[in-house]
């Protein structure tokens, strides 16, 4: 099988998810059980059908505890990726792997977090300070927030980018969520007033550019071609897959590329069009990983949006918007439906692409899926 | 405060900065400087490394102002600046640090206004601890 034979050979058939709050009562390994199997009862496959899982090296519940609790049958390939949110759309691709050469026949991925009601990774200095946190944790670098402001300055400076551009990604998340009765911030507009006045985090950063601190699990289940067909929901076709970590990064602070402003979006973008049938004028809807507004534009530039330097521009004149030029995370994404490192992004594309999405796009038969920019990453096109 | 956590590799950068010296890792080979430092050199994977003297002088590439919920000594400092600085005589080498009003002085005694993309600065080092920035 050649990377090309991957290219609409299996499908998303089921996706299930738990509530979004700040504080949910259940712990990570219940909600997770809990996401799985609304997924494949979406799907209308039973639990012992699945033989195949991926989720995230930072998913906390390991796979024998979730086998064992939902009941799976034999499983014959699992796999964890790396890098936090940058893993959420490798999950899917690593099982339309496993399923289109044989390894499996039901895949499921899944994510399950306490990140509302737990506490901040970044305050375990134990685990966060070894390498490569040496480098720039002891000068007050401490959070996320701060390693992805520093290229967010440097990118304004750069380019003539604005806080009203990075406004324009906030406000259409948040408009997206304020009609999803699931996200944590439905019914909360937001204003241009609210988001200039707001406090600071990590300056040019505000509060509002930053995603929300969310309770919660996903899943979705994947099987092939053939045997979606048969499932009870309308399939969604993975059309092209993506990983991408470029030379000489650096975890979540590339400052030591020669150019630190094109990030893992480019190298996965070049591999996931390589293999596409359509280019990225061809997306209906796109869901880009959100966990700070900043990355919004960056990523657009890297999967061909825009040209260099013009992520900031696009956003402008209600691009982002439902009837704009690219509907953006309508579902409210992590910034404003909830933080569930990315994986409600791919569950949103398949509602997007099932016609079943509460800020429906028109007709939208092609989907892109992102996953974390400015660590390695992963990305999905998705059609229907 | 928190301090550096070392790896084999780094170790000397802290020993060196200790003694009052800005030193970055270099291929004994072909001379490529590198960093953060590694086992081998990306270039020509010769595993032989010297560590290079730098100017001690570099430009502002970027920088934040951090706002609280911080670490506590943090916090009490907040809002500061943490600045990242090319290096003059190779650029692609940046190193991240604070902007200070003087040697040892806290994280937020220089005016956040006076920060700039762009500012000289030149690196010195309070005794026994990290190496700081002050405008050139
Ligand atoms: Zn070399």
């Amino acid at each position: 099988m050649t990377v090309a034979g991957l290219k609409d050979a299996t499908a998303i058939v089921g996706i299930g998810q738990t509530a979004f709050a700040k504080r949910l009562p259940e712990d990570e390994k219940t909600l997770a059980c809990r996401a799985v199997l609304a997924a494949l009862d979406d799907a209308g496959i039973a639990p012992g059908e699945v033989d195949g899982l991926a989720s995230y090296t930072m998913e906390e519940t390991d796979e024998v505890e979730l086998a064992k609790a939902v009941g799976f049958g034999d499983l014959t390939f699992f796999s964890k990726v790396p890098y936090g949110g940058g893993g959420s759309c490798a999950t899917v691709a690593h099982l339309a792997g496993a399923i289109a050469s044989g390894q499996a026949s039901v895949g499921v991925a899944w994510r399950s977090r306490k990140r509302g009601s737990g506490p901040r990774p970044w305050t375990n200095t134990t685990v966060q300070l070894p390498t490569p946190a040496q480098w720039t944790r002891p000068f007050g670098l401490l959070r996320p927030a701060d390693e992805i402001a520093m290229l967010a300055r440097r990118y304004m400076h750069e380019y003539g980018a604005t806080r009203d551009h990075l406004f324009n990604v906030a406000l259409a998340c948040r408009n997206r969520a304020n009609q999803n009765p699931a996200a944590v911030m439905y019914e909360r507009p937001l204003t241009r007033e609210m988001y200039m006045t707001s406090r600071w985090i990590s300056e040019p950063l505000c509060l509002f550019d930053n995603c929300l601190e969310t309770d919660g699990a996903l899943a979705c289940v994947l099987v092939s071609k053939e045997r979606a067909r048969d499932c009870a929901k309308k399939p969604v076709y993975v059309h092209s897959v993506a990983q991408g970590l470029p030379a000489q990064h650096h975890g979540m602070v590339n400052y030591w590329n020669d150019d630190p402003l094109t990030g893992p979006a480019w190298t996965a973008a070049r591999q996931l069009w390589k293999h596409a049938d359509f280019t990225a004028d061809d997306v209906d809807v796109a869901q880009i990983y959100d966990a700070f507004t900043a990355l919004v534009p960056l990523s657009l530039e890297g999967y061909g949006f825009c040209g260099r330097g013009e992520g900031g521009a696009f956003t402008e004149q209600g691009a982002l918007e439902i009837g704009g030029r690219l509907p953006l995370n309508t579902s409210g994404g992590g910034l404003s439906e909830a933080y569930v490192h990315g994986f409600n992004l791919i569950n949103e594309g398949v509602k997007q692409l099932r016609g079943t999405s509460t800020a429906q796009v028109p007709g939208a038969a092609t989907c892109l899926v992102t996953a974390g920019e400015g660590v390695p990453t992963s990305a999905l096109l998705l059609r229907s | 405060m928190l301090t550096p956590v070392t790896d084999t590799d780094g170790a000397p950068f802290w020993e060196y900065a200790a003694q009052g010296e800005l030193r970055v890792q270099a291929c004994a080979d072909c001379g490529e400087l590198r960093f953060p430092p590694r086992p081998c050199c990306p270039h020509c994977q010769s595993f032989a490394a010297e560590w290079r003297l730098t100017s001690g002088r570099g430009r502002v590439w970027s920088y934040v102002v951090p706002h609280p919920p911080l670490l506590p000594d943090y916090a009490a400092q907040a809002p500061y600046n943490v600045v990242m600085v090319e290096l003059e005589e190779t650029p692609r080498i940046r190193l991240v640090g604070n902007l200070v009003s003087r040697a040892g002085a806290s994280l937020d005694s220089l005016d956040p206004e006076r920060v700039r993309i762009g500012a000289r600065v030149r690196v010195v080092f309070p005794e026994g601890g990290l190496p700081q920035w002050v405008l050139a």
